[in-house]
């Protein structure tokens, strides 16, 4: 934990955040803005972001400019005697019509996207998410029109994590790693596993009080209430680990109930969910193994995969 | 009137009581009430600031090394009512309550009982709430918004409600007071339209609050009958809706917000001209963005439920009236930036504290303006950016703009002038560590960290240390604040004169200072040209 490397590697994905704009998986250290994310949808929020934020930084500069101009220029200490007029018709109409043609503008950008993200038809599979204190349960229910039959397991925060965040526990989260990333908080003990490239709709609710399932790099957030069923869909397009955390408030553990989704290609999905689905119908053999021959398989992934998913 | 006048004739020639109890805690006078209403919520700012350091320390470094994480959720949530119901709120009435009678030529509030009694029942309804913190089953944790079924499962309910309930009928009390006042109290030739844009703002604000308080009050009437009578309003197994509490809560919430922050363009209104040494830039203008703005705050409270789940044309259409706020506010900022323009302008504290409100409240405007595009929202939603976002607005508008109010008027309040040096440095401490506190924090929720976390990844440890830095330098910068304010009431050697700043108009101006105990007990003669505004044309 030297602090000098921790400083270098904040500087360059610092520069990186500024520069290239790189699609980010996870968070990374010194990160300034926004994850593009790797599904279908995700760049809508990313790009409307950073339209917002150019408009903004612009008419920022015009205004604080204005401001610092008159600052300097009107000061009585330099002799600056105050005028008398205190309107301007003309300006005033123009300063209030300008504004309303950029915000047409970004309605304009921002609806396409609305309209796009709330189209959950079409979907090839669907995820039933259901929070709990504090916990997620991933149930599959169907999967390219065929019913799943009963795979569904809890998703809690892994031991590690649990054990160096407790009060004065004394440990390192410097120390909790996966594959040379640092997973404290935000690694599980069975991660959601999901296929690339298939257009995937997540049914979430709640058991207790209300969540909210939050993974950046799919590009939204959708809050998890009892009672009702939200929707939602995602298409991700790069195989990898995804990382996310509970984003509603709801209680005690709220800061440790994370989210993990490994995406993998649709052959080696298939391969684990027949797994899952066989190991369903025998409940006494044990589930494990057959899962974990398949997590080393995506050495091509972009980004390094989480552990093994062991039930 | 007249009964009122011959009644307290015997005061009139006397000034205030003698008697410490009698003066402070029976009084009747708008300027004493004011000035509990101010050192009430002073020290509530510092208990709010100190449960912010809590909040701050535990977030210092990664790992949990101070607290548990339900306390650090009692932290955030006492935090947020401390600060809002206790600091801001309070505030602004006593500004209101000090400076609106002297600004419209009347001899007190039209309701001065009423007065009394709505000040006196906010030290009860923050003792309760307070006092949850020493209780078996802790304060309430489950954030300031109260969202159930989570803010069901604490063993505070009840208190938390009540205390609810008596901050709100101490802000209607408040609020018909002030209207009753500006409304019928009016020195003669005192125009709407040559009123103050602060009691313009007010006036406003008032509306707002008689408006929603109830609302409030509903809704958390109905989370207590949902815990102890077996209700089900908020239950989905007994047929009721998490979600119908969200919309009620906002439909209060928005509008409160506002309520925060009306007051303070008000503030502003006043400082920058009197500073500029010019006319405020459109006056109308101004009022008719404050009027507009209170309008719009009523049909846009679900902006603050874009991920809840809402139906298309419902995200749609809070979208669009969130983004119009937009042109109203802009319209406020250029209006100040044109004040400015063309003045002849000095830098004294007030002025300094103003100045920042307009450019630090802007860049809060800016991410507000992020946070309405919803699709963008999906991801800033209860992330950092939301937080950097409202204590922008929050800290750097509202509480600026009760700062700048304050040194704008203590010498009028006191008689004495402030050390200037020492408000400087006051100013650029707080300027600066404001700055290192929370601008961090748009990066951390940008990266995807989400609040009200006790804990977090490492990924966002630097920026959380800068703003913990920011956040110990900027609460005791504070601490200069009171040391001024001693300073100026007990131990300045330095007279104010009754127009304390060279710039300044308006009729708080032509009585002396120290305000006498009672002023305009014979209404003002309005001179036009003594009036910040009283020349408006066409």
């Amino acid at each position: 934990m030297t602090s000098g490397g921790i400083r270098i590697k904040a500087w360059v994905a610092m520069a990186c955040a500024l520069f290239c704009g790189a699609a980010w998986a996870n968070p990374e250290p010194g990160q300034l803005n926004m994850t593009r994310g790797v599904t279908e949808w995700s760049s809508e929020p990313y790009f409307l972001n950073n339209v917002a934020l150019g408009v903004c930084v612009v008419i920022g500069v015009l205004v604080f400019g204005a401001m610092f101009v008159a600052m300097f220029r009107f000061r009585k200490s330099r002799g600056a005697v105050a005028e008398k007029w205190s309107h301007n018709t003309m300006l005033e109409v123009v300063w209030t019509t300008i504004p309303v043609i950029i915000l047409i503008v970004l309605a304009y950008l921002a609806t396409g996207g609305l309209k796009t993200f709330a189209d959950t038809t079409g979907s090839q599979m669907t995820v039933k998410v259901t929070g709990y204190q504090w916990k997620w349960r991933y149930d599959y229910v169907d999967y390219q029109g065929k019913a799943v039959e009963k795979v569904g397991f809890m998703s809690k925060l892994d031991r590690e994590s649990d054990e160096t965040r407790q009060l004065k526990s004394g440990m390192d989260p410097y120390a909790v790693k996966v594959d040379g990333y640092n997973t404290y908080l935000l690694n599980v003990d069975e991660p959601l596993v999901v296929p690339t490239d298939t257009k995937i709709r997540f049914v979430i609710t709640a058991g207790d009080v209300i969540h909210s399932w939050w993974v950046p790099a799919l590009g939204w957030k959708m809050d998890a209430i009892p009672g009702i069923v939200n929707a939602a869909w995602t298409n991700i397009k790069e195989p990898g680990v995804y990382r996310g955390q509970c984003a509603e408030l709801c209680g005690q553990d709220h800061g440790f109930m994370p989210i993990v989704v490994k995406a993998v290609p649709k052959a080696e999905f298939e391969q684990w969910l027949a797994a899952k689905e066989q190991a369903a119908k025998q409940p006494a053999a044990p589930a494990a193994p057959a899962a974990a021959s398949t997590a080393a398989a995506p050495a091509t992934a972009q980004v390094a995969p989480a552990t093994a998913p062991q039930g | 009137m007249a009964h009122a006048a011959t009644h307290d004739h015997h005061d009139d020639h006397h000034g205030a009581p003698k008697n410490f109890f009698v003066r402070w805690c029976m009084s009747t006078n708008h300027k004493d009430i004011g000035t509990l209403y101010l050192v009430f919520s002073l020290l509530m700012f510092f208990i709010g600031g100190s449960f912010a350091m809590v909040i701050r320390a535990e977030l210092f470094k990664p790992g949990l090394q101070l607290v548990q994480p339900y306390f650090f959720n009692e932290m955030t949530t006492m935090h947020a009512l401390v600060m809002i119901f206790g600091a801001v709120m309070p505030a602004f009435v006593g500004l209101g309550n000090w400076m609106i009678p002297l600004m419209i030529g009347a001899p007190d509030m039209a309701l001065p009982r009423m007065n009394n009694l709505s000040f006196w029942i906010l030290p009860f309804a923050f003792a309760m709430l307070l006092s949850t913190l020493f209780m078996p089953g802790g304060g309430p944790a489950g954030g300031w918004t109260m969202y159930p079924p989570l803010s069901l499962q604490g063993d505070s309910v009840a208190n938390l409600v009540f205390a609810v309930h008596l901050m709100g009928i101490s802000s209607i009390m408040g609020a018909i007071n002030i209207i009753a006042t500006i409304l019928n109290m009016r020195a003669p030739g005192m125009d709407l339209l040559k009123m103050p844009v602060f009691v313009w703002s007010w006036l406003i604000t008032a509306f707002l609050l008689i408006a929603v308080m109830p609302v409030l009050a509903g809704a958390v009437t109905m989370l207590l009958t949902d815990k102890y009578f077996g209700t089900s309003f908020f239950n989905a197994a007994g047929g009721g809706d998490p979600v119908l509490f969200q919309h009620i809560f906002w439909f209060f919430g928005h509008p409160e917000v506002y309520i925060m922050i009306l007051p303070a363009f008000g503030l502003v209104s006043e400082i920058i001209p009197a500073f500029s040494r010019k006319p405020i830039f459109g006056y109308k203008a101004m009022v008719f963005a404050i009027a507009s703005i209170a309008f719009l705050s009523f049909i846009v409270w679900a902006h603050h439920m874009f991920a809840v789940g809402l139906p298309l044309g419902g995200e749609i259409f809070f979208m669009y009236a969130t983004m119009l706020i937009a042109v109203p506010t802009g319209v406020k900022v250029f209006n100040w930036v044109s004040t400015m323009w063309g003045g002849s302008m000095t830098f004294e504290t007030p002025m300094l504290f103003a100045v920042a409100f307009v450019i630090l409240f802007t860049i809060g405007g800016f991410s507000g303006l992020m946070l309405a595009l919803a699709p963008a929202d999906f991801q800033y939603h209860d992330s950092y950016f939301v937080v950097a976002h409202f204590h922008y607005v929050l800290v750097t508008g509202a509480v600026f703009a009760i700062i700048a109010g304050a040194y704008y008027w203590l010498p009028k309040w006191t008689g004495n002038m402030y050390s200037e040096f020492w408000g400087k440095m006051h100013f650029w401490n707080s300027v600066i560590w404001v700055n290192v506190l929370f601008f961090p924090q748009h990066f951390l929720g940008l990266a995807g960290m989400p609040r009200r976390i006790p804990d977090y990844n490492v990924a966002f440890a630097n920026f959380n240390m800068i703003s913990s830095i920011g956040g110990f330098l900027f609460g005791a910068s504070q601490l200069i604040f009171v040391g001024v304010i001693i300073h100026a009431v007990w131990f300045s050697k330095k007279k104010a004169t009754d127009r304390v700043w060279e710039g300044a108009k308006g009729l708080e101006w032509t009585v002396p200072s120290p305000a006498p105990y009672h002023t305009f007990e014979v209404p003002p003669v309005i001179h036009d040209d003594e009036l910040a505004h009283g020349h408006v044309d066409d």
